[in-house]
């Protein structure tokens, strides 16, 4: 059995900083991590290599410093590590993104075997779209398996998956056939911590690393900003609301501030006032 | 896995960055909401979506459609009619036992084909995880672009759709454009949007859409559904009290301060993102872009400093109550209402007072 798992090197803080008079994103300093998301689908995709024996292959798009990621997820126990990075990829829009890792898998099914399981977090934490991993789905044509909550069964012989689907009021348990597509859930499972042993290995391990050429691709107005329909025509901080917060000066102990602070709040709410006096009414009676 | 996108340099001549729609998507016209039906029930969300829809409609010119699909007729002619007196002019309606529960391959199948058939400009989802699971195949089927949370829509001087959200983490906001695809796809969480007010007795047209779907073709298979207890159940979006903590609680420990105010004010609780990276709380109790956006009556924020993100989920409150230390705090720029007092302090001293007021004026009434 072959599982890939679609990881992303992302900023270590969920909230990048902005420069407060340019408004430019500073990126600098900003240390960079596998996207939190993704280590459940690692995770996961590990457990099955537990079980199974699988070969688990990290796929990543990115700058030639993504290594690093891949690098990390060689430590936690993944067997081959796989850089997708060219200039031609830059401005990807989510379309255009699934295009150049759809690609990549193509290759990576020629060079290593086709994978009967794809991974992939449920979002990023810095694009939080969550459309990459049904992207790829579409152009593998694998089936889709999105916010798995639980791998339930997998039934290598029958070529049979069995999972259990966070939806609206519950879980959906699904069964369909490999290969599939599956984007897992945060909390889904925990993740494992690397061993010394793995450490080593990844320090040495070669990253197979291809660009847009190596993996097929001709046509490169399928890729980047130009393979994106979506355009990002303005970047902007939210307007400062003319009327700031009325602050609630109030000398004294809490008790006093808090006296104070429940009264400017029913002074600006009386419906919401009048609304818990009925509910509290309601309750003694 | 998304890339981010960095915005188009200005003037630089890049095709796609002026507006050429080709010849053959010229004809798709009319704004469409795909309407998420789970268990013979409308979310919520889809309504909020034909509201937002209307607008965009009127100001083109053109017709608001709405896609309805289920197995059961009595669930989806009650579906139509709410969707009419919600502002739909057209609802195409979707009937197939193969459309019992929702399964990614038969409705990607049928929105697909139907938008192929009948050609809209504008096709909106909910940000849910139906939703984004379909938005994303459709998309990807039809090769066209796709705007995920968005915060705000609006059409543009040229009729183009102008979806704003949040980008980079959520510390700026970004305007996204499709010039020259066709349908122009969006998704906007529930709540982000304005519920609009329901038309008693507004009809309109209905088209059937046979889906020729065969069950045994169907390779997905629902076995299934387990139903969420109730009590775990947070329902935070469409709460009328939020309270909620963030890092300035100081730890753990500290998060029963805001519960037992949530508890005091029979409110549902939250925290804001970083929390739920610590553990302290669940994800489902996430506020903010990436969580639960929220319109409640009252929201009180306790030792949120403000981030934009945040911000963009709790900006539909009637009123934000503020409670920070730091007088500088970006959360004091949209609250209504703020306190500089330490939340560890102030909390208990606040579900103290409202207990009390609440008390009190029980016995005087």
């Amino acid at each position: 059995m072959h599982i890939v798992v679609c990881i992303k090197q992302v900023p270590d803080s969920a909230q990048i900083r902005v420069h407060p008079v340019t408004n430019t994103i500073m990126r600098q300093g900003v240390p960079t991590i596998i996207n939190p998301y993704d280590l459940f689908a690692l995770e996961e995709a590990l457990r099955l290599k537990d079980r199974f024996g699988a070969t688990v292959t990290v796929l990543t798009m990115g700058p030639p410093t993504a290594a690093e990621s891949l690098r990390k997820a060689l430590t936690f126990g993944a067997d081959r590590a796989v850089l997708l990075t060219d200039r031609y990829f830059a401005g990807s829009d989510t379309l255009a993104t699934s295009y150049a890792l759809s690609m990549a898998l193509k290759k990576v099914a020629e060079e290593f075997g086709k994978p009967e399981i794809v991974f992939t977090g449920k979002q990023t934490i810095d694009g939080d779209t969550a459309q990459v991993g049904p992207g790829i789905a579409k152009r593998l044509d694998y089936n889709q398996l999105t916010y798995i909550a639980r791998i339930v069964e997998t039934d290598t012989e029958a070529g049979t998956i069995k999972v259990e689907r966070r939806a609206e009021g519950g879980l959906q348990v699904l069964e369909t056939r490999l290969p599939v597509l599956v984007t897992m859930l945060e909390a889904s499972n925990e993740m494992r911590r690397g061993s010394i042993e793995n450490a080593l290995i990844a320090a040495r391990a070669d990253v197979v690393t291809w660009n847009a050429a190596a993996v097929g691709i001709e046509d490169l107005t399928k890729c980047g900003l130009r393979g994106s329909p979506t355009i990002v025509k303005k970047v902007f901080a939210p307007t400062a609301r003319t009327d700031k917060a009325e602050i609630v000066e109030t000398e004294g102990k809490a008790d006093a501030k808090a006296a104070a602070l429940v009264e400017a709040i029913f002074a600006k709410a009386p419906a919401v006032e009048q609304e818990l006096l009925e509910q509290a009414a309601h309750h003694y009676v | 896995m998304a890339e981010e996108k960095k915005p188009a340099p200005a003037g630089g001549g890049r095709a796609n960055t002026k507006k050429e729609l080709p010849e053959h998507f010229k004809a798709y016209k009319h704004v469409w909401v795909a309407v998420e039906i789970e268990h013979g029930e409308v979310h919520s969300v889809s309504f909020e979506l034909l509201g937002e829809g209307r607008k965009l409609a009127d100001k083109r010119g053109v017709e608001l459609g709405a896609v309805v699909m289920g197995d059961d007729r009595a669930s989806l002619d009650a579906a139509a009619s709410a969707c009419f007196e919600y502002g739909a002019d057209c609802v195409y309606i979707v009937q197939d036992p193969a459309l019992k529960h929702y399964r990614n391959e038969t409705s990607t199948k049928v929105l697909t084909d139907l938008v192929n058939t009948y050609k809209p400009e504008i096709l909106l989802l909910g940000a849910t995880n139906l939703g984004r699971d379909l938005a994303g195949s459709v998309a990807t089927t039809l090769q066209t672009g796709l705007t995920a949370d968005c915060t705000e829509l609006a059409i543009d001087d040229e009729g183009s759709l102008a979806a704003t959200r949040p980008t980079f983490g959520g510390s700026l906001l970004c305007t996204i454009f499709t010039l020259n695809y066709r349908p122009q796809m969006a998704t906007v969480r529930p709540r982000v949007l304005a519920m609009p007010d329901r038309e008693e007795g507004r009809t309109g047209k209905i088209i059937e859409f046979d889906p020729k779907l065969v069950e045994e073709d169907i390779i997905t298979k629902v076995l299934d559904f387990i139903a969420d207890r109730d009590t775990d159940k947070a329902n935070l979006p469409y709460a009328d009290i939020v309270v909620a903590g963030g890092l300035g609680l100081g730890s753990a420990e500290n998060f029963q301060l805001v519960k037992e105010l949530a508890e005091v004010l029979g409110a549902e609780y939250g925290g804001s993102r970083p929390l739920v990276q610590k553990g302290w709380i669940t994800s489902d109790r996430q506020i903010g872009q990436t969580g639960k956006t929220i319109r409640p009556k009252l929201y009180i924020a306790a030792g949120i400093s403000g981030a934009i993100q945040h911000r963009v989920g709790v900006e539909g409150a009637d009123l934000i109550v503020a409670i920070n230390t730091d007088p500088n705090a970006p959360i004091f720029e949209f609250a209504h209402l703020g306190i500089v007092a330490d939340a560890v302090t102030l909390l208990p001293a606040l579900t103290d007072a409202f207990a009390a007021r609440l008390r009190v004026n029980r016995l005087a009434s």
